[in-house]
Order: structure tokens, then C-alpha cells, then sequence
């Protein structure tokens, strides 16, 4: 019997074949932790008699979430987490990087066949560059910067085969959307989701990141693109690693395994509550929102920035619509700056932030008053994720969104001339 | 003992909303558990009590404010169909038991529910409802009480890289 790529990346790291369902406590290349789930991971690393972390050099540090601190509480949080960086020799990205997910891959941290944690469910996007990562909470992000390693249950895996080409102003998020919509809230909880076929293949890391990102937004525990030329391009950049091959073995043993054709899929939107409640475009065109948030971890890259540049033309946003854009990471916001997008988005009406979670966080700025609806390109539209839980959220890709934000109501972008 | 039911897919924003982050003190959160979405919870919440629900519990945000602030209310069990992974890992980690059974949408609020672990079942109203063992790994951290109470008699782990060199 072969093995899966996740198998195979736990096999290397405990140097014997490793099945799905085992329990091992593996070694961690690297962990992250951000602002708002760092300080109580600190917290239980002390409390569990914790001196030195295991390795600084694996620690990945910077805050995101509430930045530049919105409150005392945050500012306070955040020097906790400096006075930790200083003492323990980590180095700390601080607030000077943007979105963890983003940084996180564009410094180099998770290459392929690498055991990357985070404490922020979102982690899972690192599979986009062959690693195996998954989100934990605080405390065992306590212990695993104590021990350098922790328990993994090593998940199945459910591969999903997407091929063909995808329709002008049609692409990964929809993709992954409408993934999401088959497969449900929890459809694949404590598995990993590997994303392979042709369409994948000629995605950019950008379109990968976007897949991998929601995997957790099915219940998975990982997504995983298997490292190709694309992957090492990326990862050669930041770090002289040797390629290898890392892909699942041909009779390897699937607890599923789905077939999409993207040549025909439409714009998806997810409706409210719930980030599998995704339907064509049109079925809810017409709907009048009041805000637009372009950004996030799952669509924050320049890549989208482009898709949804393409659309806005030289048009404005709507006066009844308030257009928020925020880019991933200060290397994101310099792409999408230098290419002339910034200027153009602000002469639109859009209200350009520094890199940050921003929206997406729902504590920061940019909430939601009680009936208010927004359509964003982040991942959760779980009722009170923007703010108020009498507000709706509606998800959608970055041409999407500047299509609506055009005409202060969800637009199909494939209408926009 | 008070039964409080929920339905699938509770997501951790629910339980614990983005704007209370930068709190940790477990009592405070207690505060605004279920905030905007149930708000009686929090003002009548009596330790002791259990929270029932559906498919997918805990599902979303890592943040570990959800389970501590369910835990700072005084609940220390959680009934469901089915759990998210993180929150699930997460309520143990805090010293929450998650019980895991197929037949909790049989059960109502007022009912009165009694939890057997060794016998591997929830007795309710006098009827057996049978519970999914929790993982042999996970049960260590569950009667050390938390993994914290787990992780401070370790000086190192048994990497499984360590006994295979």
C-alpha cells in the first residue's frame, strides 16, 4: 500500500512509515504565534515550568490582529510579547509585516515537507508550499515551545482532483468555495484535504494559498498542494533547500476522493451564516451591501489586488458602499503600491489600511453595525465575525467584491464591461 | 444541573466574539460567552451545568478564549454529535471533558444527564446513550485535569524521532 503526501512528510520526521491514524508526538520545523493567541501561549509555557524555549529559531512572532494597538489591552498584550521575544533570543516581525499566514510563507518558514503549527486555525494555508501545517490553540502552543514537538493524530486524507481552465473573472476562491459547499462545515474534520489535477497546477503560490487557506473552513486539519516546480521557485527564494520528490504514492489509500471541473463553475458566494452555504453569483446578485472588505490571509496578495483592479477600470466605487482594502503584508502592499493599484483604488472611493487582519478579526475596525451587510474576500461569515451578530457577511472573490463595490450591490463580475 | 442546548455548527466567534481577544481572565470571559447570540447564558450559567449541541461544535478560530471562557462559567462538560478538531484538542488542553455521542440531539433542556466514562456511556433520564472513547493519548491530559498539569512533571518528550535514530 502507498502513502499519502501528509503520511510520507510524517514518515521522513519520524524516520519509519507512519499510517494514517497513528499518534505521534513529532518535531516541529517551526510555530507560529500572533498577538492575539500568543500571550496565553506564553502564559502556559510558563505555567508549565517552562525557562528556554525549545528553539527561538523555529518561533515565528509578529502581531496582526489589533495593530497598531487599538486598545490598552492590546498594547499591553503586545509588549508582553516583546519582553518574551527579547528574553527568550526570538526574533519578532513585531507589527511591521502584516497578516502571520502571508508572512509567514514569504520569510521562508514552511517548505515543503516541513511540520509547521500556528496558533490561528488559519495555519492550514502553508500547505501551499508542500508543508504539512496545521492550527492549535494556546496551550499546546505553550508545550510546543517547551518541547519543540507535539501529538498529531495523522489524518487521513481526502484528495481533491480539480481540472480545466477557469472562465474569465472565475477563479481559485470560487473554486474553493464551491469545494466547500460539497464537502460542508465538517465533511472533512481531522482529515487533510490535498489539492492536485491540472487547474492547481497552474495556479500561481497565490491561488494555492487562497485553496489551502479555507481547508480548515471544511473541519480539515491540513491542506496540501504537493511541492512542484512552482512550490520550489518560491521556497529557493528565501531558502537554498534542494528540491525533492514529495507527492502521494499512485496506490496510496484516499478516505476520498472528489473530481471538479472548473470550466464551467460561475462566481460563488457564500451566504450568511455559514462559509458552506455558496451559490452561483446570480442567485443573489441585487443584494445592496453596505461594506466591502478586499484582503485577509485568504485573498490579501497581489494577485487579487489585480483581479480586482481588472474589474474597477477606471470606474468609483458607490457612494451607499463603503470599499475597504487591505493588503496581506508590507511586501504585498509594495507589489500591489508599485504596479499603480493603490492609486487607482483610492481614487475610487476605497479606503486603503496598512497590512493587518483588519475586517476579518472582528474586534479591530471596520465592524458591522446591527443590520448592516457586508461582502468580503476574507474566509468566515459566521454570524458577529465583522461585528454585530444581527449583521450578515457574505463571502466572494476579489472580482466579486469590486464588481459589487462598484454598484453597492453583489454583482456578477462577468457583467462589468 | 442545567441542560443547555445548541444546534450544529456553534463556531467559536459564537462562543467567544473577536472584540474580547485581548482578555484572558477566565471569568471575564465567562461574561460574554454566547454574547449576541444567547444572551441569557451568561447571566444564568450555575457551575455545573452542561452544554448539549449538534454537529460540529467549536468549529473556526483557534482561540482558546472559547473554551476557557465555557470553563470560567463553570461548565466542565460538552456534549455533542460531533466537535471541531481545534476546539475539541483545546477543551481537554484547559481541563474540559468533550464527550462525543451520536444521540445527543435526543436530548432536550431539562432533561437530567449523568456522565459514566468508565462505562463509556451518558445516562439520560434513566435511558444509556452510548459515548466515543476519547483517544488514549488525549485521556492522559484528561485525568492529569489539563495539559498544562500534564506537561509540568516533563522535563522532555518522547519524540518519535528520538527512538529511531
Amino acid at each position: 500500500m502507498g502513502a499519502t503526501v501528509v503520511e510520507k512528510i510524517f514518515s521522513m520526521k519520524c524516520h519509519r512509515d507512519v499510517s494514517a491514524g497513528e499518534v505521534v508526538m513529532a518535531p516541529v520545523d517551526n510555530a507560529m504565534i500572533h498577538d492575539i493567541t500568543g500571550p496565553l501561549a506564553i502564559q502556559k509555557f510558563y505555567e508549565m515550568g517552562g525557562k528556554r524555549v525549545h528553539n527561538p529559531e523555529r518561533i515565528t512572532m509578529l502581531f496582526d490582529h489589533q495593530v497598531p494597538a487599538d486598545s490598552l489591552e492590546a498594547a499591553e498584550n503586545q509588549r508582553y510579547m516583546r519582553n518574551f521575544a527579547k528574553e527568550q533570543g526570538i526574533f519578532n516581525y513585531d507589527i511591521r509585516e502584516g497578516v502571520c499566514h502571508q508572512v509567514t510563507m514569504e520569510m521562508g518558514k514552511a517548505a515543503p515537507g516541513e511540520i509547521i503549527i500556528g496558533a490561528d486555525s488559519h495555519t492550514c494555508m502553508y500547505g501551499a508550499g508542500g508543508a504539512f501545517a496545521t492550527g492549535i490553540g494556546s496551550t499546546d502552543m505553550g508545550f510546543a515551545l517547551k518541547f519543540g514537538a507535539l501529538y498529531f493524530r495523522v489524518p487521513e486524507t481526502i484528495r481533491v482532483t480539480a481540472n480545466g481552465v477557469f472562465k474569465k473573472r472565475v477563479g481559485p476562491k470560487d473554486l474553493i468555495l464551491s469545494i466547500a459547499a460539497d464537502i460542508g462545515a465538517d465533511g472533512a474534520t481531522y482529515q487533510a484535504i490535498e489539492f492536485v489535477g491540472d487547474t492547481i497546477e497552474g495556479m500561481g503560490m497565490a491561488g494555492r494559498m487562497t485553496c489551502c487557506n479555507m481547508a480548515i473552513e471544511m473541519g480539515a486539519k491540513a491542506g496540501i498542494v504537493p511541492p512542484d516546480n512552482i512550490t520550489w521557485d518560491y521556497i529557493r527564494r528565501m531558502r537554498n533547500i534542494t528540491p525533492f520528490p514529495l507527492k502521494s504514492d499512485n496506490d496510496a489509500s484516499f478516505s476520498e476522493e472528489r473530481m471538479y471541473d472548473v470550466t464551467n463553475l460561475s462566481p460563488q458566494v457564500a451566504e450568511p451564516h455559514n462559509v458552506d452555504l455558496g451559490v452561483d453569483v446570480t442567485k443573489v446578485a441585487g443584494k445592496k451591501i453596505d461594506q466591502v472588505f478586499i484582503g485577509s490571509c485568504t485573498n490579501g496578495r497581489f494577485e487579487d489586488f489585480a483581479e480586482a483592479a481588472e474589474v474597477l477600470g477606471d470606474r468609483k466605487f458607490s457612494d451607499t458602499t463603503r470599499v475597504i482594502i487591505i493588503p496581506a503584508s508590507r511586501q504585498e502592499y509594495l507589489k500591489t503600491l508599485r504596479a499603480g493599484l493603490i492609486e487607482r483604488f483610492v481614487m475610487a472611493g476605497a479606503l486603503v489600511e496598512a497590512p493587518c487582519c483588519g475586517p476579518c478579526m472582528g474586534g479591530a475596525f471596520g465592524l458591522l453595525a446591527p443590520g448592516e451587510v457586508s461582502l468580503s474576500t476574507s474566509n468566515r461569515n459566521f454570524k458577529g465575525r465583522q461585528g454585530s451578530t444581527e449583521a450578515s457577511v457574505y463571502l466572494c472573490s476579489p472580482a466579486t467584491a469590486a464588481a459589487s463595490g462598484i454598484y453597492g450591490e453583489i454583482t456578477d463580475p462577468r457583467e462589468v464591461e | 444541573m442545567r441542560i443547555w442546548k445548541f444546534g450544529d455548527n456553534v463556531d467559536t466567534d459564537a462562543i467567544m466574539p473577536g472584540r474580547y481577544l485581548s482578555i484572558y481572565d477566565p471569568h471575564e470571559l465567562a461574561t460574554h460567552a454566547f454574547e449576541g447570540i444567547r444572551d441569557e447564558f451568561a447571566l444564568e450559567v450555575k457551575p455545573g451545568d452542561i452544554i448539549v449541541a449538534g454537529k460540529n461544535f467549536g468549529c473556526g478560530s483557534s482561540r482558546e478564549h472559547a473554551p476557557i471562557a465555557l470553563k470560567g462559567a463553570g461548565i466542565t462538560i460538552i456534549i455533542a454529535e460531533s466537535f471541531a478538531r481545534i476546539f475539541y484538542r483545546n477543551a481537554v488542553n484547559v481541563g474540559l471533558l468533550p464527550v462525543v455521542c451520536h444521540e445527543a440531539g435526543s436530548i432536550v433542556e431539562g432533561n437530567s444527564v449523568m456522565v459514566d466514562l468508565t462505562g463509556g456511556h451518558l445516562i439520560v433520564e434513566g435511558k444509556t446513550l452510548p459515548v466515543a472513547p476519547i483517544p488514549e493519548f488525549l485521556m492522559k491530559i484528561v485525568t492529569s485535569g489539563g495539559l498544562v498539569e500534564y506537561a509540568l512533571g516533563l522535563e522532555e518528550v518522547p519524540v518519535c524521532t528520538a527512538s529511531h535514530r
